[in-house]
């Protein structure tokens, strides 16, 4: 109900930002550049936005600052080399990238990774996903003007780096992933200090909900600003929090789960009916306490075993197309890969959840305050690196 | 010794893949993905005449080419009476084989037997649901309510399909990256223009004729460090070396 008021809500001012150019006031439109180079904007994203007063009518993403062309590079690499490639995509969330490339290879392959191996990716997969999430958690509110937040997101943040850094021997690239399993097995004493940092993590969730969630300021910034309907949600193809916050119930952990062990696991998926920028602070939050509940009963179910199945020394993919999808820190991300029986992909069409999720910005910018762009961008959460690929 | 190792696992994989294929194509009638069976024949009485041939791999995915001239139908259709409002991603494909082979062609790369790979054939070869044009656009379309997802194929022999924004307002970016990537043109698209590269950027760089310049300013290397497999310890120098001989 509350949707359809502020949806209602939205299309009138819209529409009035609209009539008040070409009838009511005859101001002048203001163009302004937002971006490339600005603090508030994340990366070297540019926004063209044109005003009316304060009211945006008409916003326009330039992007490509970053534009590294691994679609194309990926097509002169073999498929162990292309992991290297891709783990720079969301560059805050690294591992998760190289899950679904090594998951749609090996599809491809017939292959299957062993318990062990598929236990560890999953724990690795939602550790990279806390790791990204809690820079937003805390990123969210420097957009809002609040400091402190950031410098807890950072703090607590590297207890997950650690743990990442201790099994994969980098912080934030860790190219770990294999087709047929893991490079390595877990150190010794590492579930145990994993745990300890996941009591930070819900920490860290706690004070975020104090200090964050319950600001007025806060609230007065975010609830009800940039609602997305879950019809437009779908139709831009969204994905990850930003779908569930606009009520639509779909996670590929659960729903499309394809080489990961998050059936054998008891979980939740959090949504929420709202569609605005709180709404999608409130579910990223949830999802980061479940991200570490999810860890805590992995690791106390990891089974023995090898960590690497049986695989040539000189990975050949078998002629054939393969889509895998999986549910990224930032939303779903998918590998299309095209083998032609060679050592490296035929084509690769990468599908970046940052892509389709920006997509949306002009829709969602049409009619807001200038002062809201900042915080709808920064509750869209997009990585530049995923972005732009 | 590890020699003879060394060699098997790869000539039985590769046995293994060929009579794969083969037993697939024989065994293909005994397991019957009936959901996607189902799916496809329900998809090809809602569109009539536009779809030309259907893939399905049992237990994965499902695969359709329509018609050029239906790509937008095909889209209203997936999206109405199939429910597949999620508008997962649209891309294109170049089916040629790049005349730049793979750009493997150092010292490293040659003893591994790489340069008859890169012996270019004319001759265009298209994935499933085969194809009769070089350049193809697919698109995912997915059903979040039953989990059915399809991706959609079309040929575009005069390089140019309707668009589908009007169906799917997330299309417009997508499409914008495939017509300045392939140089393909869409139809109805209220603004094609430059989405990653520079207004004045000349040619279309995932076209496979479009060449990677790195590659041709500075060769690359080759495979310079072939890690090994965890269980295995052979010195690389050796395994390269075998694997070349």
């Amino acid at each position: 109900m509350a949707i359809t008021e502020r949806d209602q809500l939205n299309y009138i001012a819209t529409q009035a930002a609209d009539a008040r150019v070409n009838v009511e006031l005859e101001t002048e439109g203001m163009t302004i550049n937002i971006g490339p180079q600005h603090p508030a904007t994340h990366g070297t994203l540019r926004i063209v936005a044109r005003l009316d007063g304060e009211q945006v009518i008409s916003a326009d993403p330039v992007m490509g600052y970053m534009h590294r062309g691994y679609e194309k590079l990926t097509e002169v690499r073999s498929y162990p080399q292309v992991t290297t490639l891709i783990n720079r995509i969301d560059w805050v969330g690294s591992f998760a990238n190289e899950v679904p490339f090594i998951l749609a290879a090996e599809q491809l392959m017939d292959i299957e990774a062993p318990e062990r191996a598929r236990y560890i990716r999953t724990v690795l997969f939602e550790l990279s996903r806390i790791a990204n999430i809690i820079l937003f958690l805390g990123d969210m509110a420097v957009q809002l003007g609040a400091i402190t937040p950031a410098f807890f997101a950072f703090r607590d943040r590297e207890f997950v780096l650690n743990q990442i850094e201790a099994v994969t021997g980098g912080r934030f690239h860790p190219n770990f992933d294999r087709i047929g399993g893991l490079k390595d097995d877990l150190p010794a004493g590492w579930i145990k200090e994993t745990k300890q940092a996941m009591d930070k993590v819900r920490t860290f969730c706690d004070q975020m909900d104090d200090l964050v969630v319950g600001n007025e300021i806060f609230l007065q910034r975010c609830v009800g600003i940039g609602v997305i309907p879950p019809s437009v949600a779908l139709e831009y193809g969204l994905s990850g929090a930003n779908l569930r916050s606009s009520g639509v119930d779909w996670d590929l952990r659960r729903d499309e789960n394809i080489g990961l062990a998050y059936d054998e696991i008891d979980w939740k998926v959090w949504t929420h009916d709202d569609g605005d920028s709180f709404a999608r602070y409130w579910v990223r939050l949830q999802e980061t306490r479940e991200a570490a509940n999810i860890v805590d009963q992995l690791l106390d179910n990891i089974p023995g075993g090898p960590i690497m199945a049986k695989v040539p020394r000189i990975i050949k993919v078998p002629e054939g197309e393969a889509y895998v999808r999986t549910e990224n820190p930032l939303g779903e991300m998918g590998y299309y890969i095209v083998s032609r029986g060679d050592t490296g992909p035929f084509r690769v069409k990468i599908r970046s959840a940052s892509f389709s999720n920006m997509s949306i910005t002009s829709w969602i910018l049409r009619g807001v305050y200038v002062p809201d762009i900042i915080t709808i961008l920064a509750s869209m959460y997009f990585i530049l690196g995923d972005l732009d690929r | 010794m590890s020699s003879a190792e060394n060699e098997t696992p790869q000539a039985d994989g590769a046995e293994e893949a060929a009579a794969g294929a083969e037993e697939a194509e024989e065994v293909e009638e005994a397991p019957v993905d009936e959901a996607r069976e189902a799916l496809v024949e329900r998809f090809r009485s809602e569109m009539g005449e536009g779809v030309i041939e259907h893939h399905i791999e049992v237990g994965r995915d499902t695969w359709v080419r329509v018609e050029n001239g239906s790509w937008r139908h095909a889209a209203e259709v997936a999206k109405g009476a199939m429910g597949m409002d999620y508008f997962d991603f649209l891309s294109a494909m170049d089916w040629m084989e790049s005349p730049y082979g793979r750009s493997e062609d150092s010292s490293v790369d040659l003893a591994l037997g790489r340069a008859e790979a890169a012996e270019v054939s004319d001759e265009i070869v298209t994935g499933y649901a085969g194809g009769d044009s070089r350049f193809q656009v697919f698109a995912r379309l997915s059903n979040l309510v039953n989990h059915t997802s399809l991706t959609l194929k079309v040929d575009l022999p005069d390089l140019t399909v309707a668009s589908w924004v009007e169906v799917f307002a997330g299309a417009a970016w997508h499409e914008r990256e495939a017509w300045e990537m392939f140089g393909l043109n869409f139809e109805g698209h209220p603004s094609l223009r430059a989405l990653y590269l520079p207004t004045d950027f000349e040619g279309h760089p995932l076209r496979k004729d479009f060449p990677l310049l790195a590659r041709h300013v500075k060769p690359w290397p080759g495979i310079v460090d072939v890690e090994p497999m965890p269980g295995e310890d052979e010195p690389k120098e050796e395994a390269t070396a075998e694997a070349g001989a």
